[in-house]
């Protein structure tokens, strides 16, 4: 499961670039500080390689390991 | 929002200073995401971490990671470091340096420290311009880039911040850019193991300033140039120097073994102590 902590997103989209397998996409759901969050919309295609979450400047992704039901 | 869906990097930060002051897109963020990578996987003790910066955005980065750091002056904190180092040899200290603070104002000192071999490991983000001031041309900026005092380009070479500390002694050197956070938290990791001064050249983005003078102002059009133009250094080596103009070089300068300061300077106090205990190094937190 893939959470983007809202707070910290500052909106540079380096995740939906960077994804290997494009699982985010930039839409126009905003934040409260008015920054175009992105979104996991293709998550099933995700493989877990955490490359997101090293690339993210702002800490604001987790991937988990497991899917939990 | 609840711990479950917190960063694997958040246990490390300062919580109640998020989110950090850098710019969206800051290739600081992800140098400190290598570094923590980097530092698991040379299954370094957090508790037993120090690390020191100077000035500069990324010298901001020791204020949020949640272990004992050091702020110091400008361009001098391989001088603080080396201080820490020789005091209490057991630590493991790291720099955070920006291209400001260890090529300009603090080059002497970085070249010193590689000379001495000191057990320290030096991460300087090279973002190739000076950020935080107001994006005016650095000693590393590009021939040719623009800056606020460059309207025209940049006349001067830049300096080869790994090649100069390769020739200075060093005996981990490596350089690698944002855009192979894989690569980079592999040399981190091996500054980290390498006993001697480690010197990990970070090429980041700049997209306020080096981006926005310089037709790329967004970080993601940032990292793609900078993972087209990089080269390998093996590659690197069988080319012209012609060829290699506006080229960022990346991999592994230098890794050789030679002997450390710190235990060569125990080693005299030893030596050389008469009292049978030796004062200086190593007193100041072991209660004797």
């Amino acid at each position: 499961m893939i959470t983007v902590n809202e707070n910290l997103c500052k909106g540079c989209n380096l995740c939906t670039e960077f994804c290997p397998r494009q699982v985010y996409e930039q839409t126009d759901k905003l934040n409260k500080k008015g920054v175009h969050v992105p979104v996991p919309v293709n998550e099933e295609k995700c493989k877990k390689c955490g490359l997101c979450a090293l690339m993210c400047p702002d800490q604001a992704i987790k991937v988990d390991e497991k899917d939990e039901e | 929002m609840d711990k479950a869906g917190e960063s694997p990097f958040m246990k490390y930060l300062r919580k109640d200073r998020l989110p950090t002051i850098f710019c969206a897109g800051c290739g600081n963020g992800i140098a400190m995401n290598t570094f923590f990578k980097g530092m698991e996987m040379a299954e370094i003790d957090f508790e037993n971490l120090i690390l020191v910066s100077g000035i500069g955005c990324s010298s901001r980065i020791p204020g949020y990671v949640e272990c004992d750091s050091l702020h110091t002056t400008h361009g001098r904190p391989i001088s603080f470091a080396t201080g820490i180092k020789l005091a209490n040899p057991q630590h493991d200290v790291a720099v955070f340096s920006g291209d400001g603070d260890a090529a300009a104002i603090g080059g002497n000192h970085l070249i010193h420290a590689a000379r001495r071999n000191i057990n320290i490991t030096v991460i300087c983000i090279n973002n190739s311009i000076y950020g935080m001031t107001g994006g005016q041309i650095s000693p590393t900026s590009p021939r040719g880039s623009y800056g606020t005092t460059a309207p025209y380009g940049a006349l001067e070479r830049p300096f080869s911040l790994s090649d100069l500390v390769t020739a200075a002694g060093g005996t981990y050197v490596a350089r690698w850019t944002t855009a192979h956070p894989l690569q980079l938290s592999n040399a981190i990791k091996k500054g980290f193991l390498n006993k001697g001064f480690s010197f990990i050249e970070v090429i980041s983005q700049c997209p306020t300033y080096y981006g926005r003078k310089n037709r790329m102002k967004s970080p993601i059009e940032m990292l793609k140039w900078m993972k087209e133009s990089s080269i390998l250094k093996r590659k690197a080596d069988k080319m012209e120097e012609s060829e290699l103009e506006g080229k960022i070089i990346v991999g592994e300068f230098q890794k050789k073994e030679e002997l450390e300061f710190t235990d060569k300077l125990c080693k005299l106090l030893e030596e050389q102590c008469v009292t049978g205990k030796p004062a200086a190094v190593r007193s100041a937190y072991q209660g004797d």
